[in-house]
């Protein structure tokens, strides 16, 4: 796993048959979900050489979902940092509001496919939970959805409109009450009804071929963001920045631009309060490989093994692991990592509100916080693309709190 | 060749089945963890499994869930797990195999896991998430050492896929009996017994069949097909009394429920 292995050497080809990107990713489940997983694996190849399958996703991303969707030249921010062009890819301006409705769709279709009628989910900040919920609606399909009883506090709108949509939601108690005991429940719930549910997992994490499927519905984000950059700035943008959690915004954005190699990607995790442990949400800054829900990946764990807690402002970065696709752009020095802390995301967030008159998603905010922090340090002529995965609604109870302001 | 090959060989020419219960390690404590392996075996186990607690128990439903979460929160380590089985070795006169997560094996080294787990005198290790597919490397190092690497079966798993598992499974082969987590159940699914019983026929090697067998009726009709059966959850349950009422009387209770199922075993 050394850091020194040469830039070229992350493809585009990746994962292979096993699920593996390098040394990264596989299948490390109980043998009970193998064969679903060796389904999906089938379903998922046949939906892709079946150009119906493609044709139903497109339309419904155009007149469901609202795609493409805009890259906006954010000009008072940018004209504030005094250095290079900020754009904006604006998935917050999707149908529920984030990024996740790309996969979800997806998923639902393939869950169709295969001929299964439940679907259950996982959610951190609920942006996930609500996309499913919105795609078993469209479809009719049953849909249960975990989340840890401390983020259904921090993320009661969320829940509220899950509910509404017609979703169960269970709030899992057991651990740190969060997206990784979340997905722990999800698994466990799949272990018992594996032949008539699909899992619709929300990130590029997990075992294969979920890393994969997911990437590959998300990366209509970065497909477009190239389009747009051609077509508005006249090329590619020297930059690109996306927050990483379980990384799903972050690998739709960046992969369809890993063969561009002039263009510099940026990733950036939650850093929390602090880099002491338990005080971020950084796998990729300060963890080491390790096995996590299924997937062989950069992990926050202690001597032994045992998943470490771990803290950030935002549900949906509040999470031990990262997919393994970063894993693999890590280490091949593709990608660079970083981190923004809980107060840097803040002002961030206060930041876009007041020169752009957008609330982003705290996820969000931290991808924002380093893009700021990037253009002060470049020239004008340069251009930043942020990857603006969701809108900030849903955080304003949370943001209110910690500045002990009562709206509720 | 491990110790559980020669149980499961002695057992066979005796024409007897295997009772294998299942302790978490270190709930309440390793003090009571260690007194409960030496009254299983007194009372009839002939092997036994060890789990190894671990954050995040995906195939674990919420009673060794929960022991996992006590025995964590008391601070219990691998060093000190294998530390325990040393010395209590010598009054263990049955195998000790240890139930283990791979993010575990993995970040301790899997060469040292299986080299300090059997200079503990541990005769092997079942690592219920990883799938044979992704066992080879570990595989090759238990080979080495003459340590067992346990494979599971389940329901799920397509007939040809056991075969293969089948295949690369050393000790034993864990049948999972029902298509869910670990825990108890009321009953066992209608198609087991042929099931087991299918793959009795195909391999030489012994099967155990294991979630959700707590009672003697299980027992009773699961004994003349499998060549050994697994109780966990109802175990630990009753072991995990002992952080609230006397340690004498819980190790008592545990024995005559094992005696019990070791009776209906016949």
């Amino acid at each position: 796993m050394s850091s020194t292995t040469s830039h070229s050497s992350a493809t585009t080809d990746v994962p292979d048959a096993a699920g593996r990107f390098g040394a990264f990713g596989g299948r490390y489940v109980p043998e009970t979900l193998m064969r679903a997983l060796d389904e999906l694996v089938v379903a998922y190849d046949e939906a892709k050489k079946d150009e119906r399958f493609a044709a139903e996703l497109d339309e419904l991303l155009r007149n469901y979902v609202g795609r493409p969707s805009p890259l906006y030249y954010a000009k008072r921010l940018s004209e504030q940092c005094g250095g290079a062009e900020i754009y904006l890819k604006r998935e917050d301006l999707n149908h529920t509001g984030a990024h996740k409705i790309n996969n979800t769709l997806g998923q639902a279709l393939l869950t169709l496919r295969m001929g299964k009628r439940r679907v259950i989910a996982e959610t951190g900040a609920g942006q996930h939970g609500v996309a499913t919920a919105t795609a078993c609606a469209r479809f009719g399909l049953t849909c249960v959805v975990y989340m840890g009883e401390e983020d259904i506090r921090r993320q009661k709108l969320n829940v509220f409109n899950m509910r509404i949509l017609g979703a169960e939601v269970r709030p899992v108690t057991s651990g740190s009450r969060t997206l990784r005991d979340a997905i722990n429940e999800a698994m466990r719930d799949w272990m018992a009804s594996v032949e008539t549910t699909h899992y619709i997992l929300g990130s590029v994490v997990g075992p294969h071929p979920f890393p994969l499927i997911v990437r590959d519905f998300q990366s209509v984000i970065g497909r477009e963001t190239v389009l747009q950059c051609r077509r508005q700035l006249g090329r590619l943008p020297n930059l690109v920045v996306a927050c990483v959690g379980g990384g799903s915004n972050s690998a739709g954005m960046f992969y369809p631009f890993i063969e561009h190699e002039k263009v510099e990607l940026l990733g950036v995790e939650a850093g929390g309060r602090s880099s002491q442990p338990g005080d971020h949400a950084s796998p990729l800054s300060f963890g080491a490989p390790g096995v996590l829900h299924g997937s062989f990946s950069y992990v926050m764990q202690d001597e032994d093994g045992q998943t470490s807690d771990v803290h950030s402002i935002s549900a949906g970065l509040d999470y031990p692991g990262v997919g393994p696709e970063h894993s693999f752009w890590k280490d091949s020095g593709r990608v660079r990592y970083t981190f923004a802390r809980d107060d840097e995301a803040l002002s961030a967030f206060d930041a876009l509100a007041r020169s752009e008159g957008i609330l982003p998603a705290l996820e969000s905010a931290h991808a924002v916080a380093k893009a700021i922090e990037a253009a002060r340090g470049r020239p004008r002529d340069e251009a930043i693309v942020v990857c603006l995965s969701g809108r900030g609604d849903k955080d304003a109870y949370e943001v209110a709190r910690l500045r002990g302001e009562a709206i509720a | 060749m491990s110790a559980i090959d020669d149980v499961f060989r002695e057992l066979r020419a005796g024409g007897r089945k295997a009772f294998m219960p299942f302790v978490t390690a270190g709930d309440p404590d390793l003090e009571f963890t260690a007194l409960v392996l030496v009254e299983l075996a007194r009372r009839g186990a002939n092997l036994c499994e060890l789990g190894i607690p671990y954050s995040d128990p995906i195939a674990d439903g919420p009673v060794i869930q929960a022991s996992y979460t006590r025995a964590l929160a008391r601070r219990v380590k691998l060093a000190q797990i294998f530390e325990m089985v040393g010395r209590e070795r010598a009054r263990l006169p049955i195998p000790i195999v240890t139930m283990v997560s791979y993010a575990i094996a993995l970040r301790h080294g899997p060469a040292d896991y299986v080299r300090e787990a059997k200079a503990a005198g541990i005769a092997g290790m079942i690592v219920p998430d990883l799938p044979a597919d992704e066992s080879e490397q570990l595989a090759g190092i238990c080979r080495g050492e003459d340590f067992s690497l346990v494979q599971l079966v389940a329901p799920t798993t397509p007939r040809e896929r056991a075969l293969r598992i089948a295949r690369t499974s050393s000790g034993f082969l864990y049948y999972v009996s029902v298509t869910g987590i670990t825990g108890e159940r009321a009953a066992l699914p209608q198609d087991l017994l042929d099931n087991v019983r299918w793959l009795r026929e195909q391999t030489e090697l012994p099967i155990c069949v294991g979630f959700g067998i707590s009672r003697p009726e299980h027992v009773r009709a699961l004994a003349p097909v499998a060549d050994g059966l697994i109780v966990g959850s109802a175990i630990v349950r009753r072991v995990a009394e002992a952080a609230t009422r006397p340690r004498g009387q819980v190790l008592r209770e545990v024995g005559d429920y094992v005696a019990e199922l070791v009776g209906a075993l016949g």
